[in-house]
């Protein structure tokens, strides 16, 4: 017998190509996804050393991250400087024999939207992207991470990563969720409680009945943020949802190999007794909607309380406070449901799929976008505004006052042209209320979709549930 | 690679957490296609008003540290976007070292990759240190990677851990990929057996 092992283990194991004696690993890398933004240096790295990539067919490309969103795009990109990251990706892409999906292509979109979309992304894998969020395709059980530069050459040219292995954690959140609570205020809520330092050095298995009742889509966004969670990766069992998800998609197995990869997908699940280094269970009811307030995604309250005080903390978390709530330009001791807002931010990898869209259309229903409100929905790819075009969510939509944009990541980090402008604040359904994130001096509140289009209606942060 | 060795120099008081690599280098900067360069954008908007003048009271700005090659700062150092740029700006700039109580996974690991050495230690080791830096620049401390020590202004020793391979490494500027291509049969056999397991992959 040998011992239970975690899913973390098993996938880790199935892909350990080399161990040396001090338990530094070469392992085999399934999925290589590269953007326009970290990946040039590499693929210069590559032709200076003569060397070339050595799996192009698991390997795909796609510009996302400085793309405008306006549909003027299609006529050049304007900002040089982003055109030329664009450009050099696309002769990248064409000399190393790379599939890409170019600006013009519907299939474009963020890459972490379009890797589960085209069924790049599958149970069992292990895949890379030189981007932090690379954390999403957890939700199908791969073992999903981000890597530098450095290591994006280095997958290139090996198809492997050297790593050593991190520690396994266990998140359990079991029952049910409270009407208005999404898979956004799960992920953000663990985040609360356990701090932007919590998982570092760990994968964080998401588990729990909470967990498995959410869709493909919410557990997307639970896992996107197991980075900001501090863990490199995040990752949630496949059961017969993540197959039937994955099903007929483009580049999913056909076939005997699809009755094969089932047959090895269903065992893809920790065994019972396995070891955990870290246990977090939370209670599905205690969760509420919640916002952050200041500029680490640990700031984080249900909306029904009020801005914390300095003194509410302790160390070297007091003077960050100060700093943060200096930034925000919000005092103490006023309610969050008190802070207006100027524009509201639809998308990004966290929530820029069909199922976001759903539910802000839910919340729009015989509703307007205040007033002097700027408020964009950017769909996650082309594919999914293409779909919410079909279901009639986009008209809805625009009817109600928002901006319709192209696929990209767009206001979530702001390199293309849309940011925000100096203390202007966003109710932002991204994932990173970084200072400047969006923009120099831009104010940042993380929330979920449904929250951003409660935000839309009243013009200041508003408990859903309100709306409901 | 750059080799790093032993290095002596002024080290600058950081002491903030959660430093994001979204404040060492802001996005805008991210749009090089090259990797150098970046050192005057270092910690952009901390260093610089908006019109571009130096703002005096950030550390890098005054004259102590302007020549700084060690970097001490707070808890979760590097934390949110995987950018390289990040040490790429740190690097390009003079730091060598950055010694904090904790680092995000991903820039401890990009460090490694450009020769600067990340160095964790217990908050109290850095407090000490945190407290010689403030002394400015006749306070120089000397990091020694292969005994791994840090001896402060005054003459105290610190001991540091740090891995055995990933030391190596720097030790001897070695590239990463060079060293993963001497298995490359091993890579051939493991992509033999994908193919009959998992053909899908
Ligand atoms: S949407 Fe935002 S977080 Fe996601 S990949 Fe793009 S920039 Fe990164």
């Amino acid at each position: 017998m040998t011992a239970p092992k975690t899913l973390y283990d098993k996938i880790w194991d199935a892909h350990l190509v080399h161990e040396a004696e001090d338990g530094t690993c070469i392992i085999y890398i399934d999925r290589h996804l590269v953007h326009e933004v970290t990946s040039p240096q590499a693929f210069e790295g590559l032709r200076l050393s003569g060397r070339t990539v050595r799996c192009p067919e698991k390997t795909v490309a796609v510009p996302d991250h400085n793309v405008p969103t306006d549909p003027d795009r299609l006529n050049g990109i304007r900002d040089e400087q982003s055109r030329i990251q664009v450009e050099e990706l696309r002769r990248n892409a064409r000399e190393f024999g790379i599939e890409l999906y170019d600006v013009d292509d519907i299939r474009q979109g963020i890459v972490h939207i379009v890797g589960p979309e085209q069924g790049w992304t599958l149970p069992g894998m292990t895949i890379v992207c030189g981007d932090s969020h690379t954390a999403t395709h957890g939700a199908f059980g791969a073992l999903a991470h981000g890597i530098g530069t450095s290591e994006v050459e280095h997958v290139l040219a090996t198809q492997t990563l050297i790593q050593k292995k991190s520690k396994n954690m266990l998140v359990r959140v079991d029952g049910e969720l409270a009407p208005g609570v999404t898979a956004k205020d799960i992920t953000l809520s663990i985040i609360g409680k356990t701090g932007t330092a919590g998982g570092t050095g760990h994968v964080i298995e998401y588990a729990g009945s909470a967990i498995e009742s959410l869709s493909m889509e919410g557990r997307m966004t639970v896992c996107n943020m197991a980075i900001e969670g501090g863990a490199r990766a995040g990752l949630i069992a496949p059961d017969e949802k993540t197959f039937e998800y994955i099903k007929g998609r483009p580049h999913a197995p056909k076939g005997e190999d699809w009755e094969k990869a089932l047959a090895y997908w269903r065992t893809l699940k920790s065994d019972p007794g396995a070891h955990y280094d870290k246990v977090v269970e939370i209670d599905a009811a205690d969760i509420a909607p919640v916002v952050t307030w200041g500029t680490s995604p640990e700031d984080v309250l249900p909306i029904t309380a009020t801005v914390p005080h300095p003194e509410d903390f302790e160390g070297p978390k007091r003077e960050a406070v100060r700093r943060a709530l200096d930034y925000m330009g919000l005092t103490p001791g006023m309610k969050l449901t008190d802070i207006e807002i100027d524009t509201v931010f639809i998308g990004s990898c966290t929530n820029g799929r069909i199922e976001d869209l759903r539910e802000v259309a839910k919340i729009m229903e015989g509703r307007k976008v205040k007033e002097g409100i700027r408020a964009m929905i950017v769909p996650g790819s082309g594919l999914v505004r293409a779909q919410a075009e079909a279901e009639g969510i986009a008209q809805k939509l625009i009817e109600a006052g928002f901006e319709w944009r192209m696929a990209g990541c767009s206001m979530c980090l702001g390199m293309n042209p849309d940011q925000l402008k100096p203390g202007e604040r966003c109710a932002s359904t991204s994932n990173r209320n970084f200072e400047g994130r969006q923009g120099y001096k831009g104010r940042t509140h993380l929330l979920s979709p449904a929250m951003a289009a409660a935000a839309a209606v009243t013009g200041r942060l508003t408990d859903v549930r309100d709306l409901l | 690679m750059e080799k790093f060795t032993t290095l002596t120099g002024v080290a600058a008081p950081l002491p903030l957490i959660n430093v994001d690599t979204d404040m060492i280098i802001p996005k805008q900067f991210l749009k090089t296609i090259k990797r150098t360069g970046l050192g005057k954008n270092l910690f952009d908007e901390m260093r610089y008003d908006r019109d571009g003048n130096e703002i005096a009271d950030f550390v890098l700005n005054q004259p102590a540290y302007r020549n700084a090659q060690i970097l001490i700062a707070g808890d979760n150092f590097g934390c949110g976007s995987s950018r390289e740029h990040a040490p790429w700006a740190l690097l390009d700039f003079g730091i060598r070292c950055i010694i904090a109580p904790s680092f995000a996974d991903i820039f401890y690991n990009n460090c490694f990759k450009n020769g600067i050495l990340p160095i964790v230690l217990p908050q109290e080791e850095v407090d000490i240190l945190m407290e010689d830096a403030k002394k400015g620049a006749n306070a120089r401390i000397t990091v020694d990677l292969e005994s791994q020590t840090i001896t402060t202004s005054d003459g105290q020793e610190i001991h540091f851990d740090i891995d055995p391979f990933k030391k190596h490494c720097l030790l001897n500027g070695l590239d990463d990929i060079g060293l993963t291509l001497e298995h490359v049969d091993k890579i051939d056999a493991y992509e033999a057996r994908l193919r009959a397991e998992r053909p899908w992959a």
